[in-house]
């Protein structure tokens, strides 16, 4: 999301079948390798499991398939990006983790009416980024996952 | 808050030594109002209660002076004509009376209200507070011209006191006076109110000297985020025992098995000691009914007396928020409907006065609340008319409709006997959703009414929600824990018995448990996970939901725990099945299965079958005969002795080797606590086999207290009609039966407790 012109913002990058997202960095926790998960049954199939963090027990959401994207291949295991929220800590699950990454509110855009399904709602705009676009994501959005309605 | 606190070490320290003082002042001064309410209360049933009024009075002055100090005008204007008011009381220059009682609670309200306007945003806000000291000052001015003689003697007052006081001070040496006293006889006409004052504040010093720092020396206000923050410790900490613990197993090297096991007494103590912070007596929420219901008595033309029976017992504060609205909700009701007008019930022979009995107490381990009227109870009737009239049930079915299941028709929702709908009940939330809330926090609620005589409701709840004895199953590939509260008993079949065992109806598995048909759910079908083919062993939890009982089927039973209950997080708060997560001892997180949830998600029992249940209940207890479940023991060589399963808390095995003595008798170490043991061969005088290294053991209990029964061998478990024979006159037995083709005595546990009971206390005590 835009802050006030000129103030660049700092985003957590990370990696999601090739396509590069991030989330602004001061709602990010922490970035934590892969973590057991314990699935829950009936929940949303976005819910990808709950982890142990040190004792706290924090919602696992598979942003793959938050974003309707792919299925992650069998053999891959998915890094833990955890954001805070106003209700505890929640973990977002990705592929990999990129660096942060500073980018200039002038180079926002918001995405193109082109963009179709869920995804539109979810992705607060794209910077253009030196050869790539950088997908800012909307966690606000993301975590309404009572509206994805699929269930395991 | 806390940051308030904090910001006190640096910078800013005048400013945050106010933020300090006003904190303090919002404590007290609620608090001070919440003691009002009570006493104002009790004080209108006992007028003459010197010192009741004499605790408002100095409640308010406090509340005057500390507004006032502290630049609060508005609190300080109410609570001066309040103050005035309860001084003309205090003097008996006028009689407390309902309007003053009113106003005075009103004014309590009101204060209430600016003081929460100044925690919330630090200002009294744009409460305009007129109509209330308009109020009381119409109070005060109705008593001004009967007692305008008095204010001759006005100018002479001060020095008036002065004597009284000193010869009241003389009398107190004599009889025993209260010091409050002092404030008590002095003459205070309005207008030396100042003056009086000063002398009340002299006696509220020697008071608070006299009783405050035995208190306060001993007790220190602690802020709640702080208790629940090692609540959350305490929890962790237990967790990583456990995780120790299961090291522990592989360890050989006995100086850190040693110290793991000290550890995890530690853990346990410090658990309960935290645990122990959070307890809060019940008393804390009912002190705020009597001032409910004497309102509401007031607004219905009803009088009701407001009796409280352990008031002290404690439950978890978490647990105290949750029963807050619920029981609210049940005193309206009881007050509203269940209590008649005063005419109606003279004319049935009852005193005008209804009475509304409150009662708690703790029972293995789970706190009893019961509420109780003895008003007209409920109309059964009327609840079976509207039920059809609602359409809940057909003409048919209504007609037959057991008075338990009537009972339970009020549980509904949207049902209402309400004839009309009143300011008080019957605004679309009911009983259900006191039934509701109770149940969310693992509770039972219990509705029993006699008509003509009253309704009791009577509610269970478990004392703590933070850390829970669970038992782990596995099913699917994951392991969950099943609250021990839902637990009771585990069916094991295993080869054959899988298949016959397991019997359909229509399609649907049951499972004869003693007799009668227990539906049967899989909790991997329930919850979607993936099936097991073709089973060599089938385990069955049989879990009671409410009034229904289940068996559950799990692919695997693990073991009991004591787990840590976290909630989860909001993002999937929609699910039943579950009840929080908590973290297993390898620091993998383990769903805590709701068993209500499960229950209604697989619609375990239709309403049909529900009720066909029931109506076998219920003709059980009109009848002669009681079926009870029967534990069977064999006792010396022939003896055969049943106890009731009902007291039954465990079966136990003990090595001889382990039993000690005290005082003369065998004890043993059981779960922390030291547990008599009684050999039934000996108490009963039964010819005895000497028993072998291992001794059987029934674990009985009663009132939090523990009693191992010795017996040769367990033999089995059945549950049928018998038809008691209580000629035997025999010590410790209620008579005897014929059980499973023989005859066998029945042992009266709470005989042999009694008797076991009174030895041992003498023993320790000793």
């Amino acid at each position: 999301m835009p802050e006030e012109p000129g103030m660049a913002q700092q985003f957590c990058t990370f990696y999601l079948d090739k396509l590069f997202f991030g989330v602004e960095v001061e709602k990010v926790q922490e970035v934590i390798r892969y973590h057991a998960m314990t699935r829950v049954p009936r929940a949303p199939e976005v819910v990808g499991g709950l982890i142990n963090l040190r004792g706290q027990i924090v919602t696992a959401i598979d942003l793959r398939k938050r974003l309707e994207m792919a299925e992650r291949a069998a053999d891959r295991q998915p890094m833990n990006v955890v954001v805070r929220t106003d209700d505890g800590a929640v973990s977002l699950l990705v592929d990999e983790i990129g660096d942060v990454v500073e980018v200039e509110p002038s180079s926002f855009e918001l995405p193109p009416e082109t963009l179709a399904g869920e995804t539109r709602k979810l992705i607060s705009g794209v910077y253009k980024l030196d050869g790539r676009l950088l997908h800012a994501v909307d966690l606000g959005a993301v975590l309404q996952i009572a509206e994805a309605r699929k269930v395991n | 808050m806390v940051q308030v606190a904090r910001s006190g070490t640096d910078g800013h320290d005048g400013m945050s030594e106010m933020d300090e003082i006003v904190k303090e002042f919002l404590v007290e001064s609620n608090e001070g109002l919440d003691q009002l309410d009570r006493d104002l209360v009790a004080l209108e049933k006992d007028p003459e209660e010197k010192d009741l009024l004499a605790s408002i009075f100095r409640a308010i002055h406090t509340v005057k002076g500390t507004s006032g100090v502290l630049g609060f005008p508005k609190i300080e204007s109410v609570a001066h004509v309040g103050e005035s008011l309860l001084s003309r009381l205090r003097d008996g220059k006028m009689r407390l009376d309902p309007q003053i009682t009113s106003g005075l609670l009103a004014m309590g309200d009101v204060l209430r209200e600016l003081l929460g306007n100044i925690d919330a945003l630090g200002v009294e806000g744009d409460r305009n507070v007129e109509p209330v000291v308009t109020r009381l000052s119409a109070l005060l001015e109705r008593t001004d011209s009967s007692k305008a003689a008095d204010a001759a003697t006005a100018d002479t007052a001060p020095e008036a006191r002065k004597k009284t006081t000193k010869r009241v001070a003389k009398k107190r040496s004599k009889a025993a006076v209260e010091p409050l006293s002092v404030a008590e006889a002095s003459p205070a006409p309005a207008s030396t109110l100042a003056a009086d004052e000063a002398a009340q504040s002299g006696a509220n010093l020697e008071t608070s000297e006299a009783r405050g720092p035995a208190v306060s020396a001993n007790n220190i206000r602690v802020d709640v985020g702080l208790l629940d923050k090692m609540m959350n410790l305490v929890g962790e900490l237990v967790l990583a025992r456990n995780q120790i613990l299961q090291y522990t197993g592989s360890q050989q090297d006995s100086g850190f098995v040693s110290a793991a096991q000290r550890l995890n007494l530690i853990t346990t103590e410090l658990q309960e000691s935290v645990m122990k912070t959070r307890m809060q007596p019940i008393g804390n929420i009912w002190n705020k009914l009597p001032r409910l219901v004497r309102d509401l008595a007031l607004s219905c033309g009803k009088q009701v007396r407001v009796e409280m029976d352990g008031a002290e017992t404690e439950l978890d504060k978490t647990i105290i928020e949750a029963i807050k609205d619920p029981l609210t909700h049940i005193v309206r009701n009881a007050v509203d409907h269940g209590l008649e007008m005063p005419e109606e019930r003279r004319s049935t022979g009852k005193e005008a006065e209804g009475r509304l009995l409150l009662r708690a107490y703790h029972e293995g381990g789970q706190v009893n609340i019961e509420i109780s009227d003895d008003g007209k109870g409920v109309d059964l009737e009327a609840v079976r008319e509207k039920a059809r009239q609602r359409g809940l049930v057909s003409a048919e079915q209504a007609a037959r409709m057991s008075e338990r299941e009537l009972l339970n028709v009020l549980f509904l929702p949207g049902f209402s006997t309400a004839k009309q709908v009143t300011n008080i009940s019957g605004r679309g939330v009911g009983m259900d959703v006191v039934k509701t809330n109770i149940e969310k926090i693992g509770g039972t609620v219990d509705l029993q009414s006699v008509e003509g005589k009253g309704t009791a409701l009577k509610i269970k709840i478990p004392l703590t929600l933070a850390i829970i004895p669970a038992l782990i199953a596995t099913s699917g590939g994951e392991r969950f824990a099943i609250p021990q509260v839902s637990l009771l008993e585990l069916v094991r079949l295993e080869g054959d018995g899988v298949g016959k065992g397991i019997e359909y109806i229509h399609g649907a598995p049951v499972y004869r448990l003693r007799g009668s048909l227990l539906p049967l759910v899989s909790l991997n079908g329930v919850l979607g996970l993936d099936r097991k083919k073709q089973q060599e062993i089938a385990n069955i939890v049989v879990l009671q939901a409410d009034d229904r009982t289940f068996g559950l089927i799990v692919d695997e039973i693990n073991d009991t725990e004591e787990i840590v209950v976290k909630p989860l997080s909001n993002l999937l708060k929609g699910l039943l099945c579950f009840a929080g997560a908590t973290i297993m001892g390898d620091g993998t997180v383990a769903l805590i299965l709701d068993v209500m949830g499960l229950a209604q998600q697989a619609s375990v029992v239709t309403e049909l079958r529900d009720r066909a249940v029931k109506q076998m209940h219920a003709r059980n207890e009109d009848g002669r005969m009681e079926s009870e479940a029967w534990l069977l023991t064999r006792v010396g060589e022939e003896g055969r002795i049943a106890v009731p399963l009902s007291n039954v808390n465990r079966l136990e095995e003990f090595k001889l080797s382990s039993v000690e003595h005290s005082g003369g008798l065998e004890v043993v170490q059981y779960r922390g606590q030291i547990m008599p043991l009684v050999r039934l061969s000996q108490l009963l005088n039964l010819p005895g086999t000497d028993a072998g290294e291992v001794l059987p053991v029934i674990v009985t209990s009663q009132q939090g207290r523990s009693l191992g029964l010795v017996v040769d061998k367990i033999e089995d478990v059945t549950e049928q009609q018998i038809a008691v024979n209580r000629s035997n006159d025999r010590m410790y037995l209620q008579g005897s039966a014929v059980l499973q083709q023989r005859v066998t005595d029945l042992l009266d546990v709470h005989a042999v407790m009694a008797s076991v009971c009174t030895e041992f206390k003498e023993v320790v005590n000793a």
